[in-house]
């Protein structure tokens, strides 16, 4: 296979991006209005608002610094500023992205207040955007990069050309030995039969099956049916009638011959990910399958670019991760134009076939890499939404 | 759209298509069998809209509904070929069992 090359910056650990952001990152909910603040005086940084960070605990807390951490590692962030209530939170996100070679500072508010504490994080952001923007793109294989997979507002035609056109180029990039995350735990619930079949390993296999073993009784649990969320008002009025139907057009995005060769926590990157020494291949991460929540944990574990496919016409973007939008409902193709990056509806008229829908995506992927900015950054979409396990305490 | 078909099927044992246009009542339509390139002559009983599912024959009350080769639910009313197959007439079979396909092609039910 004849592997495409693609401009991105090389980050000093080695890995590859396709952005170049400054975030300006809140360790928790009190630090938004710093990081705001900070990111308004110095255009052209970003900051990361979220709802968090105060009174977590257990594995929720750990979650919660995973994801933090995660997000600041992403080879899309050229540089990070941290902001904290407190100095010793503020210090474990700093030291869990600082060896990835990239510019990295943290600031605590406690005993000097939003406005010092903005003075002096702006000065340091002002330096590492003067920075970012020295450093060039390079030409690196397409195989470089880490794509995560995920469907939204899913309709019948997701499950005959959307899907499988994801399917068709996870196939070509686990090929040519990229690493692609899937996930979306309650949606794969009715095909999850059909994703234990494609594990590596009976280890994998039972990994996986642990995962949503466990994520039903958790439903069970809280004495409820997912008949009453799943499948959504936008999938029934798509024409999808059941979570095992939706499931099987979910599991389209696996390809048909693309093995699963790990399973990972929510946020987690694969074994040797920070050496490039990671098995290549496709993981199932653990995640929500709300579509901004799994998009933030695919982003912190690494992701560089997203495959979201779309039925009624999800709109979701991420800060840090670009989201390439695909569509094969020609009615959304039509009403949702500026939501759409690739719209393969020709395969319902048989306008299309699957290989040249996948080579359209393919592209998509490669000009995405280079530079062009997808519908959902056009249009300011940023949807960075921390999973919370349970209540705080 | 100018397609012959205005239904896709997945695979030559499902049960319901999916409209690739919005399909009046009484049309007298073709689908495509998308494993196979095969097309099954079809009139509908109601108006389907576009990502809709149609039956492609008679379903009795009771029975698995099968599309992408497995089951997706069962009817709980009887549906006719040329129905319009929805929440109407078909409900999850996830909490009480599920359906696979063996090595040897055939379909299992699992409980």
């Amino acid at each position: 296979m004849d592997i495409p090359k693609i401009y991105a910056y090389r980050r000093p650990n080695g890995q590859i991006g396709v952005r170049n952001h400054v975030i300006i990152l809140p360790v928790d909910d009190l630090s938004n209005a710093a990081c705001e603040h900070v990111a308004s005086n110095v255009p052209g940084t970003l900051a990361l608002p979220h709802p968090y960070g105060r009174l977590q605990f257990g594995e929720d807390l750990e979650l919660h610094f995973r994801t933090l951490i995660g997000t600041g590692r992403n080879p899309n962030v050229a540089a990070v500023i941290v902001i904290g209530i407190e100095p010793v939170w503020t210090k474990r996100i700093v030291d869990g992205i600082s060896d990835t070679g990239k510019p990295v500072a943290g600031f605590a508010i406690e005993e000097t207040g939003d406005i010092m504490t903005i003075a002096k994080a702006t000065r340091k952001a002002a330096e590492f955007l003067q920075s970012a923007t020295e450093l060039q793109r390079e030409e690196v294989s397409m195989s470089e990069l880490t794509i995560s997979v995920k469907c939204g507002e899913s309709d019948t035609t997701s499950g005959l050309a959307s899907n499988p056109t994801c399917g068709n180029v996870v196939d070509r990039l686990t090929g040519m030995k990229s690493i692609v995350y899937f996930g979306e735990t309650s949606e794969v619930t009715g095909g999850e039969h059909l994703i234990a079949a494609r594990c590596a390993t009976p280890e994998i296999k039972d990994a996986f099956m642990e995962i949503h073993t466990s994520y039903i009784k958790f439903i069970e649990d809280q004495g409820v049916s997912l008949l009453g969320s799943q499948p959504t008002e936008g999938n029934i009025k798509g024409g999808l009638t059941t979570i095992e139907e939706k499931a099987l057009g979910n599991v389209q995005k696996m390809g048909r011959t693309s093995q699963v060769v790990g399973v990972l926590h929510p946020a987690e990157t694969p074994q040797g990910f920070d050496k490039q020494s990671a098995e290549p291949g496709l993981y199932f991460m653990d995640t929500s399958s709300a579509a901004a929540e799994c998009v933030t944990l695919m982003a912190a574990a690494g992701a560089a670019i997203h495959l979201f496919t779309t039925g009624q016409g999800n709109i979701i973007g991420n800060p840090i991760e670009p989201v390439i939008k695909i569509t094969a409902n020609p009615k959304t193709a039509r009403t949702m134009s500026e939501h759409i990056d690739v719209d393969v509806s020709g395969i319902l008229s048989g306008e299309l076939t699957l290989d040249q829908a996948g080579d359209m995506v393919m592209e998509m992927i490669r000009r995405t890499a280079n530079g062009r900015v997808t519908c959902a950054e056009t249009l300011g979409h940023r949807e960075f939404v921390l999973t919370k396990l349970y209540r705080s305490a | 759209m100018s397609a012959r078909h205005k239904f896709l099927v997945h695979e030559p044992e499902d049960m319901v298509g999916v409209a690739v246009e919005d399909v009046a009542a009484g049309e007298e339509v073709e689908a495509l069998i998308m494993s196979n390139g095969h097309y099954l002559p079809l009139k509908t009983r109601q108006a389907v809209p576009l990502g809709h599912k149609v039956a492609l024959r008679d379903i009795a009350k009771g029975s698995e509904v099968i599309k992408y080769g497995v089951a997706i639910g069962e009817a709980f009313v009887d549906i006719k070929a040329g129905d319009h197959v929805h929440v109407h007439n078909l409900q999850s079979l996830r909490w009480k069992k599920s359906v696979v396909r063996a090595d040897d092609g055939q379909l299992v039910t699992i409980s």
